[in-house]
């Protein structure tokens, strides 16, 4: 899976984990003030993510680094790297 | 509380009500559905491979789509019965034309009561954890959708309510408690309006309770014709879901207001048997309704109707047909709807209560469905069909598992002011 893939796929997970329309789900978009999510879909994210990409992220310093989509698409492209 | 009445409590009514039933969504299609004589019981044919349980009906609700009609960050926190609750509260709440302003101020509480939280989540959660006791994977939402007070917390946040949350577990008496203590709140003045009711689902854990005691009925090839309370051919309960929720509001608040007025509440009586956690007491059942006239400060012949606990057990009904004979004699017309949508419990008191201010409207008494021959042990007035008769005062009887007995008291509200 290359780094588009992964992207197109967190923002399916996304909207339809927290039904939201992927137009939405533009990079710059701050998940908390532009998306409306809050500290329980933040868990509930991490749980969809972790099942999907077969991953565990456990570091909850680079979590809470996470503001934007770009910040979560980074992270997430860097945990698969790592893990391949 | 009878004893304090010089302390000069307040008049408490209702003035709007909320259903989610068997039948589907709103008062109105529950009450039609029950004036038709229409059953909700069906053949479970998902339960078929649970080995061991004999009883394979039940009253489900619908399938509802939730998405529709609730955000998604609140359906988040909801199980099945909190989705209904909340469905049945908005119900309720625009029946009664309350105003946001009503609903947050903190004189407005809410009181909802089920058996426990979910079932359906409950086991969700057990399935995810137990094959590797993980909690890897588990939601943020699943603990608000099992907890005790997942209905009444969950009808708060949605309603944005401020005032009382309370969450009355007693199984089959969840409602009625749940109505006698909103009852007590607004009589002493320490809420002006509360959100009472209850919830439960239909779950196959929830009907083994009952077929472990061997009170579950087990006419599974005839789902439409049972459970048949005070039938000599009864064979037990069949368990229902669903929520309802009634709009208590003091005298004074509903005149100021200029609301439309339903019933009153005349009286609440609770007792316990403390004599056996399953079997019925009929001594207890005939105080509680005893205590409840006399909360009301009325006697028995002024009341027009008893809208029976009678789940179709037998132990149960002969218990309370007795306990009526006892404090009523034999000529109060008696029916209970569980022959048309089973034993909801938590939500039982509830519906059963808007189905007995229906019958002030229609000046109507329903019969109780399947009732085809009375068992000579439930000596009392039956109701077996329709009844057109003037119905001012009705009692409500719930009585439940653990020795819990209720007895509510309403008057219809045109026939006196």
């Amino acid at each position: 899976m290359n780094d588009e893939q992964i992207k197109e796929q967190v923002i399916k997970i996304l909207a339809e984990e927290f039904e939201l329309d992927p137009s939405e789900l533009k990079p710059e978009a701050k998940l908390y003030e532009d998306l409306g999510l809050d500290s329980l879909d933040a868990v509930d994210m991490v749980v969809a993510l972790e099942k999907n990409f077969g991953m565990k992220m456990t570091d909850e310093e680079a979590l809470r680094a996470v503001k934007t989509l770009q910040d979560l698409f980074d992270l997430i492209i860097k945990l698969k790297n790592e893990k391949s | 509380m009878g004893e304090n009445k010089e302390l000069s409590m307040n008049r408490v009514v209702i003035t709007g009500m909320g259903a989610v039933s068997p039948f589907g969504i709103g008062v109105e299609t529950l009450c039609s559905c029950i004036w038709q004589g229409k059953s909700a019981v069906k053949f479970m044919k998902d339960w078929q491979h649970i080995k061991g349980l004999n009883s394979l009906i039940a009253a489900p609700v619908p399938d509802i789509n939730a998405k529709k009609l609730i955000h998604r960050t609140l359906r988040r926190t909801m199980g099945p019965m909190a989705i209904w609750s909340a469905i049945a509260a908005r119900e309720a709440v625009k029946d009664a034309c309350l105003t946001p302003e009503d609903l947050s101020s903190e004189d407005t509480g809410v009181i909802i009561g089920s058996t426990t939280g979910s079932p359906s989540v409950h086991e969700e959660f057990y399935r995810e954890f137990l094959p590797e006791e993980t909690i890897e994977g588990v939601k943020s939402g699943v603990f608000f959708k099992i907890m005790g007070h997942s209905c009444a917390a969950n009808v708060c946040l949605d309603l944005k309510i401020k005032g009382h949350q309370w969450a009355t577990a007693s199984a089959c008496t969840s409602s009625s408690q749940a109505i006698g203590l909103g009852f007590i709140l607004l009589r002493t003045g320490i809420q002006r309006i509360v959100l009472c009711g209850g919830a439960d689902e239909v779950h196959p854990t929830v009907t083994m309770v009952f077929d472990v005691l061997k009170a579950a009925s087990r006419k599974n090839v005839t789902p439409n014709q049972t459970p048949s309370p005070f039938d000599k051919d009864r064979d037990g309960v069949v368990c229902g879901g669903g929520a309802g929720i009634l709009v208590l509001e003091t005298l004074e608040s509903a005149r100021k207001r200029k609301a439309k007025i339903y019933a009153e509440i005349l009286g609440f009586a609770l007792n316990c048997d403390s004599q056996h956690i399953a079997n019925p007491d009929a001594n207890q059942m005939a105080k509680v309704m005893q205590k409840a006239l006399k909360d009301a400060d009325v006697s028995p012949k002024d009341v027009d109707y008893i809208s029976a606990h009678a789940t179709g057990t037998n132990k149960g009904d002969i218990a309370e047909a007795q306990a009526i004979k006892q404090v009523f004699g034999k000529n109060t017309p008696v029916s209970s709807i569980k022959g048309h949508i089973g034993h909801s419990l938590g939500a039982a008191g509830v519906l059963e209560s808007i189905v007995a201010i229906e019958s002030f409207k229609r000046q109507e008494l329903v019969p109780t469905l399947n009732l085809n021959t009375p068992d000579p042990a439930c000596d009392i007035e039956l109701v077996q069909q329709v009844e057109s008769t003037e119905v001012n005062m009705i009692l409500k009887n719930n009585f439940a598992l653990g020795g819990v007995n209720t007895s509510l008291l309403f008057r219809r509200w045109s026939s006196y002011e």
